[in-house]
């Protein structure tokens, strides 16, 4: 069996149809190429043939290359050549003298649509599912098969930028307006009949860039509005990438020189950026972290095996204040019926609204139908009886965060449930076996961290408590998937694992202005190290309020507990901002900001009195006091087995309090560091800034004994 | 070592770069020839006994590019033995010849070199050149290129200087140049430009505002608040990490202005001056160029003004005269401060504010008006100096004899 079927119907035209055995998907692989370029070759000394067809077995056309291949690369030259070798077999394929169709059936993405843009007319099937886009930057990669090359000679030098680079996928209709995909159908036969007839209309096919009055659309590089946009293009990447992705850079590169050079010399160029970018440690990360670990997760790492998969109908929420309105909607928009609960009727109704809202701010975007929205708000029926809840498949708690409370809502939802129902509760400081000793079924007892807001945020924090069942566990799991989140399967523990790291982050942040460092100096050395904000922004978004009820919480907590409290540096600054100079954070418009009703967020002027500057740190001492204290927490977790698997780990420290995601997340930062040469710098950031820099033990032994995360 | 002197200074009116400006009329080619044919006329030279025509040239295409110093000679029928090359040092190209002259002198390779530059702004606009720092990039977006306005927005962020403290920096310059042209300081070096049949195109710098006012000045809009806020801020904000943003504090009034014209000056040693029967009016003492941080990129002149003076064994305060490219107002602000000099020692007669920076000449520009002011007043030293883009110093200093 060949993974490239060749049919020649009597006109002459040749139907290749990309069809790998034993898989679901088509991959651009050994497997598939080499029987592509023995049908290519055949088509090429068969002069009879007079037009090409290429399409798949498949329900898609073709998702891109074979990932496993490019992570294991390390040698440039290797990358160099495999790009070379597919572009060699692209441009055969463009210039084998017939008209070459893509009748792309389904998806189209990175190495599949190159191999379209490869074809001389593509027509897709109209399946709003179907994707299509070069979207290799999110994996630190560049669309090395030719794709900086032909798409902005196809649609321009302007519109195909951001498409490359911010690796946009677009829907066939999409695609076509924008002038990737000439035409759209409605069936595969109407798909091919098409193609026929383009075939027989256009016996002479030539792609545009092998005219010899070719011109570029929107002029090329050297044309005055290009050389302006060039000049800002860069500020512009930087302005969010800070800098920290070669992708970015590489790929304006191959479109700005592509842009000046012939076509084929432009392919050359891109073959040898793509190659730096197979190699770096970034795109390493980046796959390793966002491809295999996710993609591991995602097939249920973490959950039980042997528990048939199940499925939430009916959900309940407890408190419909922000978090339980974020769920409600996120459970909504996939089929499941809620019942959003509120002691008070109109607290439960405003909960409905966010829901709504968020709807109504779709639909003004030109996304959604009034048609979806009133189906999905219909599944929300906001109450304050708990006889609703009957019938539940799962609740979750997400009311205030007091044991009391929690615990007079467990007991009042469990007297109407079902005994199979998982309860779950959306704490994200309280331990959940504490929590679990109201509950007359500790072993259907789980934690659900959610985090705000829960549309935008991809991640759910799974706990287990001491008594929770497997069972329970792969419930649960299949419900966050079911919303369509990524969980991650963590142990009980104070502050779990996400809410632990992460607090490290704004606490060093506030320890260095506790020190006199400039404040603007901290939060843009969170940015420029890769962290979505800055953490002195996240400390007043948290709340220094909130920060400072946990901290006393846990001080009475720790002198229940008899153990000693050792408290971070950082801690004196919440304490100082909270109580000394009343700035408990965004909420009350006053924090380490201010936030003026009209204009822009400015830092506080009294933060210079408050805490004078000192001198100052070179920005680099900034940068790693801020990560090396969440890579080294998470190390710690990683040892404590709060989080279990080091996916979980990464993809929690992404997904959860977004840690800078060209790092591969808080662990494989270390291993990119170097776990010898982090605990090394670790001991000298110890012994210059404090001791809570010491590495994790399990840095030193890993270190000792040469190995690293896998 | 032998020394090099000016023997003479010439320049054109600077005429306003745009298609309504007096110079828009004329090639660039031509402003540099009745330069020469001034030089020649007015020393009575033997064109025949100069080695070598030095010229900057910021944008050197079309019809200013491809060595426009060499095809001038031909062009002005200057004796064919005269070479002619054409250099870039951006803002700096005008004094840079003349740096590069002197050395030329001062080694004995040669004895007799016209140096000066041309820019005509309004016939070929700033940047159609391209290059490396602003067009690839991967070049900059490591080098963090910005625009010379948001660098110069960003010294007066950093040093807290208000709108309207740059806007009567402007005013002030306005002032001194209206003065200085009515009262005919200019007269010496100002060559009037004539066409083809010899009718005067311009013989005055059509620039000056004489009637600015501050309240005027306040009216004008930001220029690089918009571009700045695509995203050449951001730029500035990740080097300069205490900043929050940039106070964009610049605009038309109180930055260059974009002119046509062109400088010349002839320089050569003791010996040819004597053979050609010329009195030499200064020395050229001490020449420096410095590089520095190319985002901010124009706080070059206190460094490259202190190297030259360190060079020299001079300190600020040996120095009688300063002419300090008025790129934006708080270039010379900053560069004032940096070298800890009175402002009445300043750009005397204004500056590029209120007369406009016709790039690759301005250089050769300022340091003759620098020379005829030290002769006006009969004061001994000067020095000259310059922003640079991408982030350079240039500073000349020269002694009557």
């Amino acid at each position: 069996m060949t993974a490239v079927k060749y049919d020649k119907d009597a006109n002459g035209v040749v139907t290749l149809t990309l069809d790998m055995p034993g898989r679901s998907m088509n991959v651009l692989n050994e497997e598939l190429l080499t029987p592509f370029q023995d049908a290519l070759g055949k088509i090429e000394g068969d002069a009879s043939v007079t037009g090409v067809i290429v399409t798949s077995g498949k329900k898609e056309f073709l998702a891109g290359a074979d990932i496993d291949k490019v992570y294991k690369m390390t040698d440039p030259a290797e990358a160099f050549e495999m790009a070379e070798q597919f572009k060699a077999l692209m441009r055969r394929l463009e210039k084998c003298g017939r008209p070459v169709v893509a009748a792309l059936n389904g998806t189209a993405l990175g190495g599949g649509l190159e191999l379209a843009l490869a074809c001389h007319y593509r027509i897709a099937l109209n399946n709003p599912k179907a994707k299509f886009g070069l979207p290799e930057v999110k994996l630190g990669l560049l669309p090395g098969g030719g794709g900086t090359q032909r798409l902005p000679r196809l649609i321009g030098i302007q519109p195909s930028l951001p498409l490359i680079l911010e690796g946009k996928e677009l829907t066939a209709e999409k695609a076509k307006q924008q002038g990737i995909i000439h035409e759209v159908v409605e069936t595969a036969d109407e798909m091919f009949a098409q193609a026929r007839a383009w075939i027989s209309a256009n016996p002479k096919a030539a792609q545009p860039w092998d005219d010899k009055k070719f011109k570029w659309p929107g002029g090329d590089s050297k044309s005055p509005a290009n050389g302006q946009m060039w000049s800002i293009a860069p500020s512009m990447a930087s302005a969010k990438s800070f800098g920290n992705y070669p992708a970015i850079t590489n790929i304006m590169s191959c479109v700005f020189e592509g842009g000046i050079t012939d076509f084929d010399t432009g392919c050359r160029v891109e073959s040898r950026y793509f190659a730096e970018l197979v190699v770096s440690q970034v795109s390493k990360n980046m796959i390793g972290t966002l491809w295999f670990q996710l993609n591991a997760i995602n097939k249920g790492g973490s959950r039980p095996e042997g528990v048939e998969r199940a499925k939430v109908t009916k959900l309940g929420i407890l408190g419909a204040g922000m978090m339980g309105a974020g769920i409600a909607y996120a459970a909504a928009k996939v089929g499941i019926s809620v019942v959003l609960l509120d002691a008070k009727q109109d607290a439960a109704d405003k909960g409905k609204g966010y829901s709504e809202g968020l709807l109504d701010k779709a639909l003004k975007k030109g996304r959604g139908t009034h048609e979806a929205k009133a189906e999905m708000l219909a599944r929300i029926t906001p109450t304050t009886d708990y006889a609703l809840l009957k019938g539940c498949d799962l609740v979750i708690e997400a009311v205030f965060e007091d044991r009391s409370i929690k615990a007079d809502v467990t007991r009042k939802a469990e007297a109407v449930l079902d005994k199979r129902a998982v309860f779950a509760s959306n704490t994200s400081t309280l331990p959940i076996t504490g929590l679990a000793e109201a509950s007359e079924r500790p072993k259907n007892f789980i934690g659900l961290h959610f985090f705000s807001p829960v549309d935008k945020m991809p991640l759910v924090e799974i706990i287990k408590g001491k008594k929770t069942s497997a069972e329970t566990l792969a419930k649960a799991f299949d419900f966050v998937q079911q919303i369509k989140k990524t969980p991650i399967v963590v142990n009980d523990s104070r502050g779990f694992y996400t809410s632990r790291c992460f607090a490290t982050y704004p606490m060093e942040g506030m320890t260095l202005l506790a020190e006199g460092q400039h404040p603007r100096s901290i939060e843009m050395a969170g940015l420029q190290a890769g962290m979505a904000v800055g953490p002195l922004t996240v400390q007043d978004e948290v709340s220094l309020s909130l920060s400072m009820h946990v901290l006393e919480q846990t001080r009475k907590d720790l002198v229940a507990e008899g153990k000693p409290a050792t408290e971070h540096p950082g801690t004196a600054v919440v304490e100082k901002m909270c109580k000394d100079l009343d700035r408990p954070g965004k909420k009350a418009g006053k924090g380490f900001y201010d936030y003026p009703a009209s204009g822009q967020k400015a830092l506080w002027p009294g933060l210079a009195k408050a805490f004078p500057l000192a001198e100052q740190l070179p920005q680099q001492d900034l940068m790693d006091r801020l990560m090396f204290a969440q890579a080294n927490e998470a190390a710690k977790c990683y040892a404590e087995k709060v989080v279990e698997s080091v996916a979980d780990t990464n993809i929690g420290s992404i997904f959860g309090w977004g840690f800078a995601p060209f790092q591969g997340g808080a662990l494989q930062y270390i291993n990119a560091y170097g776990v010898e040469n982090f605990v090394k710098r670790s001991k000298e950031l110890a012994k210059k800034y404090g001791e809570r820099f010491k590495p994790a033990p399990i840095l030193v032994k890993m270190a000792k004994e040469g190995t690293r995360f896998e | 070592m032998t020394e090099a002197f000016i023997y003479d200074a010439v320049r054109t009116p600077r005429g306003k770069g745009k298609k309504d400006g007096s110079l828009h009329q004329v090639t660039p080619i031509h402003l540099v020839a009745n330069l020469l044919w001034a030089l020649e006329a007015r020393n009575n030279l033997d064109t025949s006994l100069v080695d070598d025509i030095v010229l900057g040239c910021v944008t050197p295409v079309g019809e200013q590019g491809a060595d426009i110093a060499r095809v001038a000679a031909l062009y002005a029928k200057w004796s064919e033995t005269v070479a002619g090359v054409t250099q870039s040092r951006f803002c700096a190209s005008g004094l840079e010849s003349v740096n590069i002259a002197a050395m030329k002198v001062m080694s004995g390779f040669e004895d007799l070199v016209v140096a000066g530059g041309v820019e005509s702004m309004s016939r070929w606009a700033m940047g159609s050149d391209g290059g490396a720092w602003a067009m690839d990039p991967r070049v900059n977006q490591q080098t963090g290129f910005s625009p010379q306005g948001i660098g110069a927005d960003t010294i007066a962020t950093v040093e807290g200087w208000s709108r309207e403290d740059v806007d009567n920096f402007a005013l002030n310059s306005q002032r001194k140049a209206a003065h200085a042209r009515d009262k005919g300081y200019f007269k010496k070096s100002l060559v009037p430009v004539k066409d083809v049949n010899g009718l005067t195109v311009l013989d005055h710098d059509e620039f000056i505002r004489a009637d600015a006012t501050l309240e005027g000045l306040g009216a004008l809009k930001p220029s690089f608040e918009a571009m700045g806020q695509m995203g050449f801020d951001a730029t500035v904000l990740r080097k300069y990490t205490t900043l929050e943003k940039i106070n964009h504090v610049h605009h038309a009034g109180n930055s260059s202005g974009i002119v046509d014209g062109a400088g010349l000056m002839l320089i050569g040693n003791k010996k040819m001056g004597k053979k050609l029967g010329l009195k030499p009016r200064a020395r050229i003492v001490q020449t420096a160029v410095i590089g520095s941080e190319p985002t901010i990129m124009l706080t070059g002149i206190g460094p490259a003004a202190k190297k030259a003076l360190t060079k020299a064994k001079m300190s600020a305060k040996d120095i009688d005269l300063f002419e300090i490219n008025e790129a934006f107002a708080a270039v010379v602000m900053r560069a004032q401060r940096d070298l800890d000099i009175d402002p009445a020692r300043v750009n005397v007669n204004g500056g590029s504010i209120a007369m406009g920076h016709p790039l690759g000449a301005t250089g050769c520009m300022v340091l003759g008006t620098l020379l005829d002011e030290l002769e006006r007043q009969n004061k001994q030293t000067g020095l000259a100096s310059l922003c640079v883009g991408a982030g350079m110093g240039i500073a000349t200093i020269i002694e009557r004899v």
